[in-house]
């Protein structure tokens, strides 16, 4: 018989953030908030070169000044490392060559900043300048000194991704009509507040702890070995809070490791904290992007194909680039059925800062063509933006024709809810001119399927619990807790599966020597899977205290079940045990109970080559309108409210769903309105919050989120994630909002004031009129 | 190095003096003389609020304040705007409405928000907005920031 389940006491509520308290007294510890006895400043010289030839560097005069206790160059450690095990082509300081302005070349500790600084000054440099490559689509071609050796036949080219599936050129033959969209975007980035900061200690006991700003752990503690030549079991990482990631401290980054190795040298503690400029050179933002969209459809607006190429700017190094070239075109799969696609995607070395993950990576700049590309379909088709995509929505558990897995999929009902609650109907090409309404859709995965190392074979997710006499539950997991709220998350599956009090579930700080791996934070992957092992560790240990109540009261463990703070009979609830009454009749002959969760993701995807890069267990999906007022005269222009539709499944933590939907929003803004990286040549024009402008308060529209999923079959609880997918939405519903407010179509962005005034006058002068503007 | 001499302030309503070099700044008069890290080194050149702390009540950066302009003044901090045992009011507000995520941001803020609400108690929305406009925040889009100050400001 089955026991009825209690009614849920946190999940699907409104949850405080646990570290709430401590984040808004100043008492939340950042890396940089923390210092060791002893503790050395390590500072780094980054090149003033784009492209040049190391000869030689003389360290002797920083070497002998006091104060200063080791230097490191490139040859020091060259052991190559990145991010994807097949793409290793960094290292921790240049060797041979300097790749971009602020490519780091050498590294000193020493007592004090200054002289840390002064230290710096006193190296030599000899280089010889080499040919700056700084156009991406010149890289396809063979140069005469490429900037990697591993660039493909003498050429820039770092992955090149060539896919086809059905029969493109006959689908485009036989459509009643095709659409065709030239998207450019400049490149963005993270922009997270706190600083990127390693601290790192060497001890006599052999052993090296490392404290770094990192939403991965895991692969900077795998990096780390790799390079320094130090066994992972003798490397101890630990993850203090994290002042934002969004995908910038995703990869194991150089002045990690340089960190480290400084204090393998000294055997002391040392502190890298990088300076704003630090961390826009460090950038692996989103990539400079120019794709061309072409679209084919039926008459009454069924879609036939997509053929989509892309030329990415990768920057100095590989970073995800072989991931982000396959999800610039394999992110199209959905939220549509497209029975033919083609993509050819390519990823192109220059002589900039690296290009790597950045929120809603590899889907973003591709979704917005495409949805603009629809925009325009629907016009020519007459039909509405909103009953074109409706009709074409992939239905629930089918498969695209690329091989990709869709279980479950709200995207009509968020069509339904954004068109209602936005007053669509009344507003689209009726208001006055100036004044318009956009639809723009997304799709994102709910964690890659694939995890980055496949070896060893591990699950993707592990979560550890101890529950003692004290009555306290620890949670131990590597998931990385970058301000998304993983940790709240992860404490209310762990109470809501044993009835008790938020309070009694304390989620320790990641701590490679006791947090079981988990792969981190990225690809939107924490709430699906870190869930899922939660989920089933939590069971393990209520599977425990169930048969300590057996005991305790002499009903079956099968009529029993977890009530508040108890353990009840479920058809006779006044009959209940206290937990701790439970928990110390389990302990009696093992002492404190330890149990284990551990999560994979299943088999898919099909078998050609690139076929598991986009597969996910389960993907969100979005509609959003977006409403925008233009002023024609100086081509200023306003969001005035967002209306976001959002399939996350069963929100677990609407307050931190909410969040996550209003911060993407903030970041999608950002990239259409204004952000990009600005270079002059190769130099970055733009290194500091002043001149990099992230919108301010008073830029936000006002945000109507409206959580419309179904529970997904798969996810913890019936979840799926809310981290990445909610930006996707925010450009391409601000693009079409802008043609419709003025007939103007964007697709260079970001969208300035003065690309909107050459629009209008474009326009004008081709004598086409707009809602009488 | 610098000739250090004494300087002489209120600390979160304590007298202080310290030594202090001439062109100390007061970002790291706080975080590295006095650990007190609760006030944020997010950016070094005035660009991002998170150092923010009151100087005779009112927000200031104390990343481009010379130690030495505080002589004889009140300084406050994040520190100092929080009750020994507990939160204050703006506090619990903050964490009541989900306006904290990374958490690197939300001392300034709480101090730009405390500024505000001891000059006007009732703020409008707009008035949250421009209070907060020297302050940014990469994770929220300041939704749920203006809807904590407005809520702890609510009559």
């Amino acid at each position: 018989m089955a026991v009825p389940e209690p009614p849920r006491r946190l999940l699907g509520g409104r949850i405080p953030y646990i570290d709430g308290p401590l984040k808004v007294t100043g008492r939340a510890e950042y890396t940089d908030d923390l210092r060791r006895p002893g503790q050395l400043v390590g500072r780094i010289l980054r090149s003033p070169y784009a492209h040049a030839r190391i000869l030689s560097i003389d360290t002797a005069a920083a070497e002998r000044m006091p104060g200063v206790h080791a230097v490191l160059v490139g040859s020091d450690y060259p052991i190559p490392f990145g991010v994807l095990p097949i793409t290793h082509d960094e290292t921790a300081l240049a060797v041979g060559k300097t790749r971009y302005i602020g490519d780091m070349v050498a590294a000193v500790a020493a007592d004090s900043e200054g002289t840390a600084e002064e230290a710096l000054r006193a190296i030599r440099v000899e280089v010889e300048r080499l040919p700056e490559h700084l156009d991406p689509d010149a890289g396809t071609r063979p140069v005469a000194e490429p900037i990697h050796a591993r660039g493909l036949n003498g050429t820039n080219v770092q992955k090149e991704v060539l896919q086809h599936f059905g029969d493109v050129d006959r689908a485009f033959r036989e459509a009643a009509v095709s659409v065709a969209v030239h998207g450019n975007y400049a490149g963005v980035t993270h922009a997270f507040t706190e600083p990127l900061v390693t601290l790192a200690e060497a001890t006599p006991d052999g052993r090296l702890t490392v404290w770094s700003a990192t939403q991965v752990p895991h692969y900077l503690h795998r990096s780390l070995s790799e390079v320094l030549g130090v066994p992972m079991h003798r490397i101890r990482v630990i993850k203090p809070e994290v002042g934002g990631g969004f995908g910038g401290k995703s990869d194991p980054l150089p002045h990690e490791i340089v960190c480290a190795a400084l204090a393998l040298r000294t055997g002391r503690a040392v502190k890298i904290l990088c300076d704003r400029e630090d961390v826009f050179l460090t950038n692996h933002g989103r990539h400079p992007t120019r794709n061309e969209v072409r679209i084919a459809a039926a008459a009454d607006g069924t879609l036939l194909a997509y053929d989509i190429d892309a030329v990415i700017d990768g920057g100095a190094w590989s970073s995800f680039g072989v991931v982000t070239t396959y999800y610039n075109g394999v992110l199209s799969m959905g939220p549509y059925r497209v029975p033919n696609f083609r993509y050819r995607g390519r990823r192109v070395y220059t002589n900039k800062p690296p290009s790597g993950a950045m929120r809603a990576h590899g889907g973003t700049n591709l979704r917005y063509s495409i949805e603009v590309a629809l925009d325009e379909l629907a016009e020519r088709l007459r039909i509405d933006p909103f009953d074109l995509r409706s009709h074409n929505a992939l239905p629930p558990n089918s498969t695209t024709v690329n091989g990709f897995r869709i279980t479950s999929t709200s995207f009509r009902a968020c069509l339904a809810a954004a068109r209602e609650r936005s007053g669509w109907d009344a507003k689209f090409r009726k208001l006055p001119f100036g004044r318009g309404v956009g639809l723009g859709c997304g799709f994102y995965i709910s964690g890659s399927n694939s995890p980055i190392h496949f070896t060893p074979k591990m699950p993707q997710c592990t979560v550890h619990l101890k529950a003692d006499m004290d009555g306290g539950i620890a949670v131990h997991s590597m998931q990385a807790d970058i301000g998304q709220g993983s940790n709240t998350l992860l404490a209310a599956i762990v109470a809501e599966v044993l009835g008790v009090d938020l309070e009694r579930v304390h989620v320790v700080r990641v701590d490679s020597d006791i947090s079981p791996v988990d792969i981190g934070s990225y690809s939107s992957r924490v709430t699906f899977m870190m869930g899922n092992a939660a989920r089933r560790a939590a069971e393990a240990l209520r599977a425990l205290l169930l048969r300590a109540a057996r005991d305790l009261t002499g009903y079956p463990v099968e009529q029993l079940r977890m009530g508040h703070e108890c353990v009840e009979v479920a058809h006779r609830p006044e009959i209940r045990v206290g937990f701790l009454e439970v928990l110390h009749k389990a302990m009696e002959r093992t002492g404190a109970l330890q149990t284990s969760g551990a999560y994979t993701s299943p088999p898919m995807g099909g078998t050609h080559k690139g076929a598991r890069a986009g597969t996910a267990p389960a993907y969100s999906f979005a509609a959003y309108v977006a409403e925008v007022e233009v002023d024609a005269e100086t081509g200023q222009y306003r969001a005035e409210k967002i209306w976001a539709a959002f399939d996350c499944g069963r929100a677990l933590n609407r307050l931190a769903v909410e969040g996550q939907i209003e911060g993407s929003i903030h970041m999608g803004l950002g990239q259409f309105v204004g952000e990009a990286m600005t270079y002059r040549g190769p130099r970055l024009l733009n290194p500091s919050l002043l001149e990099y402008k992230i919108p301010m308060p008073g830029q936000m529209p006002e945000v109507e989120v409206l959580l419309v999923g179904d529970d997904d079959p798969e996810g913890p609880f019936g979840a799926k994630e809310a981290g990445e997918g909610p930006l996707i939405a925010t450009l391409p519903a601000l693009g079409n909002a802008l043609y419709d407010a003025i007939g103007v179509r964007f697709l260079d962005l970001p969208v300035t004031p003065e690309k909107v005034l050459r629009g209008l006058d474009r326009r004008r002068a081709e004598g086409r009129s707009w809602k009488g503007g | 190095m610098a000739e250090r001499r004494e300087l002489s302030f209120r600390l979160n309503g304590h007298p202080r003096t310290v030594p202090c070099a001439d062109e100390r700044l007061l970002l790291d008069l706080l975080r590295e003389d006095l650990e007190m890290t609760g006030t944020k080194r997010g950016c070094d050149l005035g660009t991002c609020g998170c150092c923010a702390v009151l100087i005779d009540g009112r927000p200031s950066l104390s990343c481009l304040t010379l130690a030495r302009r505080i002589e004889g003044r009140e300084i406050t901090t994040i520190e100092g705007l929080t009750p020994p045992s507990g939160l204050s009011p703006l506090q619990k507000a903050f964490v009541a409405a989900g306006a904290t995520q990374c958490g690197f941001c939300t001392p300034g803020f709480i101090v730009a928000a405390s500024a505000l609400l001891a000059a006007t108690p009732h703020p409008t929305r707009e008035q949250v907005v421009a209070a907060l406009g020297g302050n940014l925040c990469r994770c929220t889009g300041y939704t749920k920031i203006i809807e904590a100050v407005q809520a702890a400001g609510s009559p």
